[in-house]
């Protein structure tokens, strides 16, 4: 029988190692899993390489795991964002390193890393400081850049229904980096708003199919990020 | 662009005293949206070319965070923090609209699929070239979201741009002293005091705003402008 349901957060990320790469997705608070954000705080796990478009705000989420001391690397396209205090302070004082991708570049890369795809040319970035040092190469005259995929040990995304084959659906915009994240991980860790029975899904509208997915929580009421910030909380 | 970059705080600061405001600026850069097309546009004055193109035309925006079809800020009710544009703004989507996944929405930008992308500038070069996303200073925390991409893909680049900076220097200019978002990308610049086309000849002034001569705007431009307006 195949169920991937666990019965906590704490359950799902308790196989996170020091020093695994951990995709998370979310554009800002769309699709930012936060339980189980929280449950890896927890949990302890450090020198972490985290893959996100952002770096999280205020003192809760990303943010809090980053303020905690547990990423010793972040991959992501915009550190700078409205209540984004704790990545910058760190950065500055040179205790997490950055490396900065082009948000187009930065979701190839995750793609490929799920699609078995080494490296890939993009035009994106020639001609600028992020293609220095790339392998480029010229295709029907135009030049292009080298640029490798991203694999994770672990992806947190949060979806809005699952099933226990790990199929799932997403809300509107909070989609954005989940599904190609769940295909780059070898294991993909979810919160899901809602666990439905097989078949309640209709097979045309599955958006991430379940050989992407490894575990699976219901967070049926989830913590909404900018609320949280606006009220001043801090995690832990 | 996707974020906010310092050039859309210094174009809110203070109009020139003659040439086009914010608004009409991006008025004028709306005129020049077709029928049909599938806009991208980035925040602060580029956002404002929605509400001016004119009545008649079915224009489709995209955000790269995953959505087609954009509509307007929602209302109280209409809220939903999981529909955001990518200045991470409450949004709303149209009948007809469609989410997609990061993957597709770059797909839809880096395979040239988006007719237009009108975005903000901190220069210019002769060449086309943007830099519109760091200004090099070793300080900064280094933030370039999706500019890049959109340049590199976006078959259209509209520029809209104070024609200098708050003191007074040249934007455009025979190269960008500050890091490049793309080289040779950008079609058209509106700023406050013409509209320029980037050509193989070099750059062509289109259009004047009310009340500006070419020598104005020679003065204020570090290139030697190709005057096309007779």
């Amino acid at each position: 029988m195949i169920d991937k349901r666990v019965t906590s957060c704490a359950a799902a990320v308790a196989d996170i190692k020091d020093g695994d790469t951990v995709m998370i997705g979310g554009f800002g608070e769309a699709g930012s899993p936060i339980e189980l954000i929280h449950a890896l705080i927890d949990h302890g796990a450090k020198n972490l390489t985290v893959v996100n478009n952002n770096t999280g705000s205020g003192r809760i989420g990303l943010a809090a795991l980053i303020e905690n001391g547990q990423v010793a690397k972040m991959i992501c396209s915009y550190p700078r964002t409205a209540n984004s205090m704790v990545f910058p302070e760190l950065y500055r004082s040179g205790k997490i390193e950055l490396e900065l991708v082009p948000q187009g570049t930065l979701a190839e890369r995750i793609r490929a890393g799920g699609a078995g795809v080494p490296a890939f040319y993009t035009p994106t970035s020639v001609g600028t400081p992020l293609a220095e040092g790339k392998e480029s190469r010229t295709f029907d005259g135009e030049e292009y850049v080298m640029e490798l995929a991203i694999k994770a040990d672990f992806a947190l995304i949060k979806a809005k229904q699952a099933d226990r084959y790990g199929n799932l659906t997403f809300n509107k915009t909070a989609r954005n980096f989940a599904p190609i994240m769940a295909m780059a991980a070898t294991n993909t860790l979810v919160q899901a708003n809602e666990m439905v029975e097989l078949g309640d899904i209709d097979p045309e509208n599955v958006v991430t199919p379940g050989i992407f997915v490894n575990q699976i929580i219901e967070v049926a009421n989830p913590q909404q990020e900018s609320k949280l910030v606006k009220e001043g909380v801090v995690y832990p | 662009m996707s974020n906010t970059s310092p050039e859309s705080k210094t174009q809110e600061s203070k109009p020139q005293a003659i040439g086009w405001s914010r608004e009409q600026m991006a008025q004028r850069c709306a005129q020049d949206i077709e029928d049909g097309s599938y806009v991208n546009l980035g925040i602060g004055i580029p956002e404002k070319v929605a509400q001016y193109v004119p009545a008649g035309r079915e224009v489709i925006y995209h955000t790269e965070n995953g959505l087609l079809g954009m509509g307007t800020e929602p209302s109280a009710e209409e809220l939903d923090p999981d529909l955001i544009n990518a200045g991470k703004k409450p949004v709303t989507a149209i009948p007809g609209a469609a989410y997609f996944h990061h993957g597709d929405s770059f797909s839809m930008i880096r395979g040239k699929h988006i007719d237009v992308c009108v975005l903000g500038a901190m220069q210019v070069s002769e060449k086309g070239d943007l830099a519109n996303w760091s200004t090099g200073a070793p300080d900064a925390i280094p933030a370039v979201g999706g500019a890049m991409d959109l340049v590199a893909g976006v078959k259209t680049i509209y520029i809209i741009t104070q024609h200098t900076t708050k003191t007074g220097a040249a934007k455009i200019l025979p190269q960008c002293s500050f890091p490049l978002t793309g080289k040779g990308v950008v079609n058209r610049i509106y700023s406050d005091l013409c509209v320029i086309d980037v050509t193989d000849d070099g750059l062509l002034l289109t259009e004047l705003a009310p009340e500006v001569s070419f020598d104005y705007v020679q003065a204020r431009t570090d290139v030697t402008l190709i005057n096309a307006v007779k």
